[in-house]
C-alpha cells in the first residue's frame, strides 16, 4: 500500500487532486481512499489531504501518520509546516518549486529522495492559472509509478470537460520535467 | 451487477437514494451531511430525479415536511447530523407513532458543546427511544446498500416505521472509495413502488396523529414497541433477499474471527474495519482475539449478541458517546443489561473513544486488548474508561 500526504493551502485544490487520483486508481482496478484533513477549511491556510492506494481492499480508516510519499503543492509551507513529519524511512518528498532537488534537500535538512518540478510555472503556461494541483499528479505518478498518466484521462475529462486536455498536458509536462535525486 | 467506481460516500448515498425513486426530499444541509443534500438537489435540478426537493429553513422543518409528505403517500427522505438531529428530536417519536416509513441518513457527528463538527455517536444516542429502526454502516458500500434496503424495510406492511441509516461523519462521508453502484434495473426489481396504508387527501379525509389520553396511551405505546420488535423479521428477510440478489450479506450482529476467541471487542460503525486489522495483528502474536460488530441498534438483537459472545472470557465494548454520570457508554450499558441474566458471561470492559473526531488507530485497538489481558483479576471489568484521555 502506498500512503501519500499532500500539503497545500486552502483553495489550491489538494482535495480535488486526492479525489481525482483515487477515482482514477479505482477505475484502473485498484483500491484507493482519498480524503481531506477533517475539519474546517479556510482559503490560504495550510491544509493536508491524503491518498491510500493498494492492490487489495483497504480496511484501515485512521489518519495517515507515516506516509510513503509527501507532496508539497506550495513550497512556501516549507519551514512553516514540518512537511517531512513521520515520512517513512526510504520515503520520498515531491515539491512544487523552481528550486533544484539539492536546494530543497538543504532547505529541509533531509537526506532522503527529493523530487522537484516547477508545477506552478507549467500550470501558468499550459492553463493560464497558477494552480498546480492537477499538474503535480503527473509528478506523483512519475515518482511512484502507481499507474500511467493515461489512467487519469477519464476522471480529468469528467471533472474539467473542455479544460481537461490542458490539465492533462500540464500533468504530462510535470511527469517529463520532474528532477529526482535519491 | 453495478460497476465498481470511486465516489465520495455522501455522493454515492445520494445516488443510491435517487435509484430508489423517492418522491420527495426535505433536507437542511449541515456538515458533514451537506453533500447528500447538495447532490440530491443537483439530481433534481438536472432532471435526473423526478422528485420534489423541498428547501426548508431548519431541520425541525425538514422532519415536519417529510412527516407531512409521507402522510400524503410520498416516498420521503431526509438526512441530517448532530445539532440538526437534536433539532428534529421532538418530531422523531411522532414519525414512528404515525407509522410513517420515512428514511433518514445521519452523518454522525459530535453534539455541541464545545462546538465540534467531527465524528462520534453523541447525536444518534439521545434518539434511542424514538421508536425508529436504527442501523449503522461500516463503509461506503454498506452506506449505499443500507440506504436502499431502508426503504424496503420501512415501507413493508408489517413494519411501517421510520429508519435511520447511520454513516460516520468524515471517516465515511468524506471518503472517496470504491463502491459498487447497483443498477436502476436491480433497484427497481428489489424495491417495489411505495403503497401507503393510508394517505392524506382533501377528497378522502383521515386523521393522522390523533390525540390520546390515559385511556389509550399505554396501549399505543405497547403497540409501537411490538411494531419495532416485530420489524426484525422483515429486516432479516430483506437482508436475505439482498444477499441473494447482490451477493453482499447483512446481519444484525457480524463477527470476525470471533468463534474461538477468548477476547472480543465490539464496535459500531466505521471503526470495525480498523479493529479488524488489530485482530489480525494479535492473531499473528498468538492472541485469540476476535471482533463483534453491532449493525442493528434498534430493534436490539439480543439473541445474536448472546450467541456471538457466549464463549469469550473477556469482552471490550466500545462507545462513541458518553452517558454523563451514568453506568458507562450507551452501548456498554445495553450489552450489560442484555447479558445480566446469563449464567455464563464474559468480563465486560468499556472504552469510550473516538469522541469529536479523535482518531483511533490499529495501535489503539491492540492497546485495548493488551490492557484487558493484563487485568488478570478483572479489577477493571464492569467499569468504563475514556481511552487515551489526557489528564
Amino acid at each position: 500500500m502506498i500512503e501519500v500526504r499532500w500539503h497545500g493551502r486552502g483553495g489550491q485544490g489538494a482535495v480535488t487532486s486526492v479525489e481525482l487520483l483515487a477515482v482514477s486508481a479505482i477505475a484502473a482496478g485498484k483500491y484507493a481512499q482519498g480524503f481531506p484533513s477533517f475539519g474546517p477549511e479556510r482559503r490560504g491556510a495550510p491544509v493536508a489531504a491524503f491518498t491510500r492506494i493498494d492492490d487489495k481492499k483497504i480496511n484501515v480508516r485512521s489518519g495517515i501518520y507515516e506516509p510513503d510519499i509527501v507532496l508539497v503543492l506550495d513550497s512556501s509551507l516549507i519551514g512553516l509546516v514540518n512537511v517531512v513529519d513521520g515520512l517513512k524511512p526510504g520515503g520520498k518528498i515531491i515539491v512544487n518549486t523552481h528550486k533544484t532537488p539539492e536546494e530543497i534537500r538543504k532547505d529541509l535538512n533531509f537526506n532522503g529522495s527529493v523530487a522537484t518540478v516547477d508545477g506552478t510555472g507549467i500550470a501558468r503556461q499550459e492553463m493560464g492559472v497558477p494552480i498546480a494541483n492537477t499538474t503535480m499528479i503527473g509528478a506523483l505518478l512519475k515518482v511512484t509509478g502507481i499507474m500511467g498518466l493515461e489512467a487519469m484521462k477519464e476522471s480529468v475529462e469528467h471533472r474539467f470537460g473542455r479544460l481537461a486536455q490542458k490539465n492533462l498536458n500540464a500533468m504530462k509536462r510535470a511527469y517529463d520535467e520532474i528532477k529526482i535525486i535519491n | 451487477m453495478g460497476k465498481r467506481v470511486g465516489l465520495e460516500v455522501t455522493v454515492a448515498v445520494a445516488e443510491a437514494v435517487a435509484l430508489c425513486r423517492i418522491d420527495m426530499a426535505g433536507v437542511y444541509p449541515i456538515t458533514p451531511q451537506s453533500h447528500i443534500a447538495e447532490h440530491l438537489s443537483t439530481l433534481v435540478a438536472d432532471g435526473k430525479l423526478d422528485a420534489e426537493f423541498m428547501t426548508v429553513e431548519s431541520e425541525h422543518s425538514a422532519m415536519s415536511a417529510v412527516i407531512g409528505a409521507s402522510g400524503a403517500g410520498a416516498r420521503s427522505y431526509t438526512a441530517t447530523s448532530s445539532q440538526g438531529l437534536m433539532l428534529m428530536h421532538e418530531l422523531l417519536p411522532i414519525a414512528s407513532a404515525m407509522r410513517l416509513p420515512i428514511t433518514m441518513a445521519i452523518a454522525n457527528r459530535a453534539v455541541s458543546g464545545p462546538l465540534n463538527i467531527l465524528n462520534d455517536h453523541s447525536d444518534i444516542m439521545p434518539q434511542r427511544d424514538a421508536g425508529w429502526i436504527v442501523v449503522f454502516a461500516e463503509n461506503g458500500q454498506e452506506a449505499i446498500d443500507l440506504s436502499i434496503q431502508a426503504f424496503k424495510i420501512a415501507e413493508h406492511k408489517d413494519v411501517m416505521l421510520p429508519v435511520s441509516v447511520n454513516i460516520d461523519g468524515f471517516q465515511l462521508t468524506h471518503m472517496v472509495e470504491p463502491v459498487e453502484m447497483p443498477t436502476q434495473e436491480d433497484v427497481d426489481q428489489f424495491l417495489p413502488p411505495f403503497v401507503p396504508h393510508a394517505t392524506l387527501h382533501p377528497a378522502r379525509p383521515v386523521t393522522m396523529g390523533a390525540f390520546a389520553m390515559s385511556d389509550y396511551f399505554t396501549e399505543i405505546m405497547k403497540a409501537k414497541d411490538e411494531a419495532v420488535k416485530n420489524s426484525k423479521k422483515v429486516i432479516l428477510a430483506v437482508w436475505d433477499e439482498w444477499a441473494k440478489m447482490f451477493d453482499r450479506s447483512y446481519k444484525p450482529v457480524e463477527t470476525y474471527k470471533a468463534d474461538d476467541a477468548d477476547f472480543l471487542i465490539l464496535t459500531m460503525g466505521s471503526m470495525g474495519e480498523t479493529a479488524q486489522l488489530a485482530i489480525d495483528e494479535l492473531r499473528v502474536k498468538g492472541v485469540k482475539a476476535g471482533l463483534v460488530k453491532l449493525r442493528l441498534w434498534r430493534p436490539f438483537p439480543f439473541a445474536e449478541i448472546k450467541a456471538a459472545i457466549k464463549n469469550a472470557k473477556k469482552l471490550i465494548v466500545t462507545d462513541r458517546a458518553v452517558s454523563f454520570g451514568g453506568p458507562g457508554g450507551p452501548v456498554f450499558s445495553e450489552i450489560k443489561s442484555a447479558l445480566y441474566a446469563e449464567t455464563r458471561r464474559p468480563a465486560i470492559y468499556n472504552y469510550i473513544y473516538g469522541l469529536g473526531g479523535r482518531d483511533v488507530t490499529v495501535h489503539d485497538f491492540v492497546g485495548m486488548f493488551e490492557k484487558i489481558i493484563a487485568d488478570t483479576g478483572n479489577v477493571a471489568a464492569d467499569t468504563y474508561e475514556f481511552w487515551g484521555v489526557r489528564e
